[in-house]
């Protein structure tokens, strides 16, 4: 019997027994460590002693910390519908760039052959291209006499009234293509280790390419999909750049109102509104992760 | 007749995906395209996005609008050095994690994931908060934008070194144990280069993020002006065509670094992508 049974696979990934214990991987985690818990969860900690704060305070003459729970009550009231607003626009993107972004990253893992590397470097191209000037150029090609607008109005089933500048499809196709890079990077990554075997094994028990597709490639994309909308959502539902260049005072997101308060010194206020929309946000990601049974995020 | 078209019908089928793909990545570069040809433009008007126009003006002119090449040169400045902070730091992180087994292995990643899944608008409150909580309100500056670049360049540092480091096959570090190096030669004369592309891959996209950077950093830069908030300024003033200049130029000067990059370490037989 022992010849028949191949006890290993030549180039199977080797087992993780390489890895080492002790101190090194500590030392090595340190400094890095340190950064982010002086930088990011004392700030944190510090957001919520200040969401706390009594509102009667301000800079000049010090908060007073009086444990102040209504902050938040009186904060989500007051801004809810940006709130509400800016999770529907950050999901509407989302899907739109899942949309948008499976296809190319799609493209360029399975039918660019040579031309893979050039493709991946267009796609990484518009990050060099400052953000706020890219969505300056937004700003003038969706205006209303630019030929994106004409060539819609043309068009017989859109009146010749339509308006996309200020409107929130401006400001929901603004986040969509400011985010889809990093949809379609991680996506590409999982793609890009799908191995191809496993695609011709489901063609020679005859399943069609699109069925191939559907119970081999996409099952097997999946921690990309998930970490591309994760990497596309968050920062969606807390930018406020496209609403403020592409939107008007109707499509304000609640980051152009944390914003604000901020600059108006309602630290209190805004203080509530980042925890309550960090809260929100982490809700909803840990739904989504655990609906989606992945653990392999990044 | 019959037997064309249904081969017209399987190319367009075989190569509907690739062609979809290539649109939505016109739909990724037509801002470039405004950018790169409103640098060239004359407006009638005052800083209007309509073409009037071509002139070089703009090229040469490059430093006229007060504070434009200041904040152009105060964001490379911050971005080199927090680029070099944030890659030292992330590296030694991901070699930690993918390299060395130790307790809390699962927290220091959700640790690491953590800034990434916050919204910039909140890390950059929460590091305002911080600052002015531990009086230093009237210090913004500089330094307090440094910091907070670091703090969000370093988790997509980890995340891009240790992709590297998990698709490389660690026999290969084994062999040579095997043939008496010490850890310090494996490690420089193995290790190092062998993920070295995937630390110059995110230096890169810690440099253009923290280049880009303007919500956090406008909550957390006092009196200074970097390059994306000068063009937030100009926005509501009128904006002057120079700022596309800038675009244009890093465009230019990522896509050279990129495409030499990509070739030198072809010829060395190890990609960056």
């Amino acid at each position: 019997m022992a010849h028949v049974v191949p006890t290993e696979i030549p180039d199977a990934p080797p087992a993780p027994e390489q890895q080492r214990r002790g101190l090194a991987g500590y030392l090595l985690l340190t400094p890095g460590s340190l950064w982010l818990a002086v930088f990011f969860i004392v700030p944190t900690v510090s957001l919520v002693a200040t969401s706390l704060y009594d509102p009667s305070g301000s800079l000049e003459f010090g908060y007073q910390m009086t444990g102040h729970v209504q902050n938040y009550p009186h904060a989500i009231a007051e801004y809810w519908d940006p709130i509400v607003r800016s999770l529907q626009y950050a999901l509407i993107a989302t899907v739109a760039c899942m949309i948008l972004g499976y296809p190319l990253a799609y493209a360029i893992a399975f039918k660019a052959g040579r031309y893979k590397t050039i493709l991946l470097v267009a796609v990484i191209a518009p990050f060099f291209t400052s953000f706020l000037v890219r969505t300056l150029a937004w700003q003038y090609l969706l205006g209303d006499n630019e030929w994106v607008v004409t060539f819609l109005r043309w068009l017989p089933f859109t009146g010749a009234e339509l308006q996309l500048i200020n409107t929130p499809v401006a400001v929901v196709a603004g986040l969509t293509y400011n985010f889809l890079p990093f949809f379609v990077l991680p996506l590409y990554a999982s793609l890009e280790k799908i191995d191809h075997r496993l695609l011709e094994a489901a063609g020679d028990l005859y399943a069609s390419p699109f069925r191939g597709f559907l119970k081999v490639t996409l099952p097997l994309s999946m921690p990309g999909v998930v970490a591309g909308t994760l990497l596309t959502f968050i920062p969606a539902a807390g930018d406020y750049i496209n609403d403020e260049l592409l939107g008007s005072p109707k499509t304000r997101m609640v980051g152009n109102e944390i914003q604000s308060l901020f600059y108006a010194g309602d630290y209190p206020t805004a203080s509530a509104l980042s925890v309550a929309l960090m809260v929100t946000i982490v809700l909803l990601v840990a739904v989504y992760v655990w609906r989606a049974g992945t653990d392999e995020l990044v | 007749m019959k037997a064309s078209m249904r081969t017209a019908g399987d190319w367009i089928a075989r190569h509907l995906v690739l062609m979809i793909g290539l649109l939505v990545l016109l739909y990724m570069l037509t801002p470039v395209f405004v950018v790169v040809l409103m640098s060239f433009n004359q407006p009638a008007g005052r800083n209007t996005y309509t073409f009037d126009g071509f002139t070089l003006d703009n090229w040469t002119n490059l430093c006229e609008p007060y504070q434009l090449c200041s904040s152009v040169g105060l964001s490379l400045e911050i971005g080199l050095l927090a680029t070099l902070v944030a890659t030292l730091l992330g590296t030694l992180m991901a070699f930690a994690m993918v390299r060395h087994r130790f307790r809390g292995r699962a927290a220091a990643n959700v640790f690491i994931f953590l800034p990434m899944a916050t919204p910039e608008i909140v890390l950059g409150s929460s590091l305002l908060a911080l600052f002015v909580s531990s009086g230093l309100a009237g210090k913004l500056g500089f330094w307090t934008i440094f910091v907070a670049h670091v703090m969000f360049c370093l988790s997509f540092v980890v995340v891009t070194v240790k992709a590297r480091l998990a698709g490389m096959d660690p026999r290969l570090e084994q062999a040579a144990a095997d043939l008496y190096a010490n850890e310090w030669q494996t490690f420089w004369r193995v290790s190092f280069p062998l993920v070295f592309p995937g630390i110059l891959a995110a230096a890169l996209l810690s440099f253009s993020l923290s280049f880009d950077d303007f919500i956090i950093t406008n909550l957390n830069a006092g009196q200074e002006v970097t390059f994306p908030m000068f063009v937030w300024g100009a926005n509501t003033k009128g904006i002057p065509m120079q700022i596309n200049v800038i675009g244009t130029m890093m465009f230019a000067i990522a896509l050279i670094v990129v495409v030499v990059g990509e070739f030198g370490s072809r010829r060395r037989g190890r990609a960056v992508l």
